[in-house]
């Protein structure tokens, strides 16, 4: 314990640090799946190529990803905004999918009440489809959530420092409390970041209160 | 695009240089962890995961193991290991990491793929006289076969993206190219590292594709290629009586 107390600032910092890399990360990706998703559902012929690019981007190493990404788009490999893209794309590919199947478990019955009643398709979507297809994203964003804070800790090796810095540095100092105090640190921030998205879905999505639904288990890949 | 013609001159160039192991023998340490470790998870997760999806016991405990192995860095839990179980034994802590990462995957599929089985073909299996090791072995597991694969082919690209960290400790494997040549800014070999990498985790992912593809029963497969005329039987079915 006393590496951790003489320490605080540090993993303190360092946590900030992660917690505002990871949520501009987990914010894009549920910015851009909604749009992606949305199109994937309604038009059956993209739904197929979309779901299986995003697939393949998922099964891409994220150490190969972090290499590959600066030199296809021409940024700097060390830049904190190449970690940030590759977290967003891994993001994306879960959250596209959580997306359209959210939509698809929306009753067609209530988006025909809505038609019936004089609902535009895009007032529709807003304040219909979306909020009926809530539960499931919900889902997809807290699984996306914690993967992606889990994964930011990759960040370090190509020169991105947040929370990782503890893992590099704990090993090459042999300091075993720094290692445990890094991973602690980013199982607690997964933790609350999770606890936080369940309270915005129960004010969010107030009908799903009695009846909370399970979190979906999807067998995902990257590390 | 000078990058990428300069990785693929240094992948073919036969030597990496830096004194680093060649490429098929990099390639064979990348594949030799992940296939212990794969073997290794499943020898303890699908069992584990049959009995889940057999008996519906245990069902929360694995969705939290499975909740709560996702908040864990594999990075950090790799490097913890390796330091606790001292360097000398480091290909055992990097083992032991990977299995760790694999479990939660397997679980998830072999209990998902009993439980995806309609109960009324359990049923039957029943009311024909099967014996409950019956059920088990010739309706529960084919059946439940499809989706076991995805938890395989899940775990396995899980792991061969840990392997690929797992350079930093030295142990070898495709990663080695890229932890490497990042200090030394190596960028051909770091490049061509990470497209080998790239590309051996694309062939497993369409091998397992195609392993799915197969591992339909035959009479499901068929049954699935013909969806209208089941829904339309058993539309008529009611109207009938």
């Amino acid at each position: 314990m006393t590496w951790v107390l003489e320490n605080l600032d540090l993993i303190w910092a360092l946590s900030l640090e992660h917690i505002r890399q990871s949520l501009i990360a987990i914010v894009l990706s549920f910015l851009i799946a909604i749009p992606l998703g949305a199109v994937a559902w309604r038009f059956r012929l993209v739904r197929g190529p979309l779901l299986t690019i995003t697939g393949l981007l998922y099964t891409l190493p994220s150490l190969a990803l972090l290499v590959l990404l600066p030199t296809a788009l021409g940024i700097s490999l060390l830049s904190e905004l190449n970690l940030i893209i590759a977290l967003v794309l891994y993001g994306v590919a879960l959250m596209v999918r959580a997306v359209a199947e959210g939509l698809d478990s929306v009753d067609p019955d209530a988006r025909l009440a809505a038609v019936a009643m004089g609902y535009g398709s895009a007032r529709r979507f807003v304040r219909v489809d979306l909020p009926l297809a809530g539960p499931v994203i919900l889902a997809g964003l807290r699984v996306t959530s914690v993967s992606t804070i889990a994964l930011a800790t990759v960040g370090i090796l190509v020169g991105t420092t947040n929370l990782g810095y503890l893992f590099t540095n704990g090993y090459g100092r042999r300091i075993i409390e720094e290692i445990l105090s890094g991973i602690v640190a980013v199982a607690l921030i997964a933790v609350v970041v999770d606890v936080l998205l369940v309270v915005l879905g129960r004010i969010a999505l107030p009908w799903t209160r009695r009846a909370p639904v399970r979190p979906v288990v999807v067998a995902g890949g990257a590390a | 695009m000078n990058l990428i013609a300069d990785a693929l001159a240094w992948i073919f160039s036969g030597n990496p240089g830096g004194g680093l192991a060649s490429i098929p023998v990099a390639l064979g340490q990348h594949l030799a962890f992940a296939f212990i470790a794969v073997v290794i998870a499943a020898l303890i997760a699908v069992p584990a995961g049959w009995a889940i999806g057999h008996t519906g016991r245990g069902r929360d405990i694995a969705v939290a193991i499975s909740g709560a192995a996702r908040a864990i860095p594999s990075f950090g839990l790799l490097l913890l290991l390796v330091l606790l179980l001292g360097v000398l034994h480091k290909p055992e802590a990097a083992i032991v990491t990977f299995v760790l990462l694999a479990i939660p995957s397997l679980l998830a599929g072999a209990y998902t793929g009993l439980e995806a089985i309609d109960r009324a073909t359990i049923d039957a299996a029943r009311a024909v006289g099967m014996t409950p090791w019956q059920v088990l072995w010739r309706v529960e597991v084919p059946l439940g076969l499809p989706l076991l694969l995805g938890g395989f082919r899940a775990a396995t690209l899980q792991v061969v993206a840990t392997v690929t960290i797992a350079a930093y400790t030295n142990l070898g494997g495709l990663g080695q190219y890229i932890i490497t040549g990042l200090p030394l800014r190596r960028f051909d070999m770091v490049l061509g590292g990470a497209l080998l990498v790239a590309v051996l985790a694309l062939v497993l992912d369409a091998v397992f594709a195609l392993l799915i593809a197969f591992a339909l029963p035959r009479g499901v497969r068929a049954a699935s290629r013909r969806p209208d005329r089941s829904t339309r039987r058993r539309g008529v079915a009611p109207a009938a009586a």
